[in-house]
């Protein structure tokens, strides 16, 4: 199965200069390659500050674009890496191998069967 | 060989060894986690080596070794990245090879008996064997199991914890705590059987593979443990899948005993646990599972309830409830009686169980009770007690037949 490890950090901590921190993002360059080797990669992007984002909408047939999206929390939507696991518990071991587990959240969110019923809300 | 034909025999392989490569990795790098992770890693060495070196003769000890030596290269690379590590430890020394069968088979018992540890909670335990022992996926327990799929993740990733933190042993018992352990182990997988069994919700296909599970960790622990009391849990799932088409008719309703079809009983499945029972009796060490396995094989062998042998089933009941004392075995004692010597003998029996406490919550209790009312055509006195265990009752199917008993009732009682 599929799997997005979709990851959140505080960039205040993340670039802020702490041995621990710089320790992280010396990893998280070549941390794509450990998870080539053992085979759970998929694809995976680091992204940039939301300062560069624009947030698009469509409605009504009218496109409106703003900048942003401004943060709420402390945290932020800083990159992904689809993986490729045998299960859910495999899927969190993996990321907790992520470097970035280590200072901010990975959350591990199965990828959609389309195959499989839609959800019941 | 073929690449195709390398994919066919990885797959194979994986069905029938992962588990044990498993077993054995966790002893020789100290923990699921490592093993886990180079358990994958072998797998995807094979994949990798196999279509072009061919399938090695012992794909257990190949598959051991590659994932044992990818893992201390690992540990290695990182040790020089951060300084030493505590795993290297385990590196200093020298791996026996794994490849003496009572080794491997020792391994798969040490995995058993530390998930089946009663120092995790039962929850725990379960999700822990089917994931580990089982190698269903987490997905596929959640679903079994009718539970959000992060529920079960959680409880795999804390019983890891408990077992890593608390430093359990990853061991096969010693004589004087055996016993309770092998208890332990049969009780996970008779839990698993009555989940798939009992339940009538969800989607039944899912239900029966927890059965057949279960069945699959029932032959393992009868070929890894010298224990009647293995054998005998066998018998006793085998007896009651035998019939388990029979329970439940096209509608989903429950089928009695009595009304079942007889004829659709899986009479090899039957052959086979009575060869289990008589291995377990010669045992001369014969327990609560083994004499559960004779009483439903004494079931299995009648052409009917009328041409059953209660005498010997109620015998059988009485050797349980002197060595297993419950409510609910006294509860199925008092009604083979009601079976052997009539109604008014098994009311009697069944009241007196009542009466002594333990059974007020328990809808069967009320529903055996109405039962012998009804044969007695005490019709008030049933329907009160039917109402009883109607109120009592969780499951759909049960609560449609217990229903149906009472409109039985109100027609039939009418003046």
């Amino acid at each position: 199965m599929r799997y997005a490890c979709i990851i959140y950090y505080d960039p205040s901590v993340l670039f802020g200069g702490s041995p621990e921190a710089n320790g992280v993002l010396a990893q998280c360059e070549t941390h794509d390659e450990v998870l080539k080797a053992s085979g759970h990669f998929v694809a995976g992007e680091a992204l940039t500050m939301p300062d560069e984002a624009m947030t698009v909408r469509m409605r009504d047939g009218k496109m409106s674009a703003v900048d942003g999206p401004f943060m709420e929390t402390k945290e932020m939507l800083g990159g992904f890496i689809i993986i490729e696991a045998r299960d859910l518990n495999e899927a969190v071991q993996v990321a907790a191998g992520i470097p970035q587990a280590r200072i901010g959240t990975i959350e591990v969110r199965p990828i959609v069967d389309f195959s499989q019923p839609r959800p019941e809300l | 060989m073929s690449q195709a034909g390398a994919r066919v025999s990885l797959e194979a392989v994986y069905r029938t060894e992962a588990r044990r490569v498993l077993a054995t990795l966790i002893r020789l790098l100290g923990g699921f986690d490592a093993a886990e992770e180079a358990l994958h890693e072998a797998f995807a060495a094979a994949a990798e080596q196999w279509p072009r070196e061919g399938v090695p003769t012992n794909p257990y000890a190949w598959l051991v070794s590659a994932g044992r030596f990818r893992t201390i290269d690992r540990w290695r690379r990182q040790a020089r990245l951060a300084g030493a590590l505590p795993q290297l430890a385990v590196l200093a020394e020298p791996a026996p090879e794994p490849a003496m069968p009572e080794a491997v088979q020792d391994d798969e018992l040490r995995l058993i008996f530390t998930c089946c540890h009663p120092a995790l909670a039962p929850d725990a335990r379960i999700a822990l064997t089917l994931r580990e022992v089982g190698g269903l996926t987490t997905e596929e327990i959640a679903r079994a199991y009718l539970s959000p799929a992060p529920t079960i993740a959680q409880r795999i990733v804390r019983a890891k914890a408990k077992i890593r933190d608390e430093a359990i042993p990853y061991e096969i018992p010693g004589r004087a705590d055996l016993p309770d352990r092998i208890d332990s182990a049969l009780r996970v997988v008779y839990l698993i059987f009555n989940e798939g069994y009992a339940a009538t919700q969800g989607p039944s296909l899912t239900r029966g593979d927890l059965c057949a599970e279960a069945v699959r960790l029932g032959r393992l622990l009868v070929d890894l443990l010298d224990e009647p009391e293995a054998l005998g849990l066998l018998a006793l799932m085998l007896l009651h899948e035998a019939r388990r088409a029979t329970r439940v008719d096209a509608a989903g309703d429950l089928v009695l005993l009595e009304n079942q079809d007889r004829l659709l009983w899986d009479r090899a499945r039957i052959a086979e646990a009575r060869a289990l029972i008589g291995q377990s009796m010669g045992s001369r060490r014969i327990g609560p599972y083994g004499l559960q396995a004779a009483i439903a094989a004494v079931h299995a062998q009648a052409p009917s309830t009328d041409e059953t042998d209660w005498a010997q089933i109620t015998g059988l009941y009485d050797v349980l409830l002197r060595i297993a004392p419950s409510p609910v075995i006294g509860l199925n004692r008092a009604v083979a009686l009601g079976m052997r010597d009539g109604p008014q003998a098994g009311l009697v029996a069944i009241e007196a169980v009542i009466g002594e406490g333990g059974l007020g919550g328990y809808h069967l209790a009320h529903a055996a009770r109405a039962d012998m009312q009804r044969r007695l055509g005490l019709t008030e006195a049933a329907q009160a007690s039917y109402r009883r265990a109607l109120d009592l009752a969780r499951q759909p199917a049960e609560r449609r037949f217990l229903q149906g008993r009472l409109d039985d009732l109100a027609v039939r009682g009418a003046p």
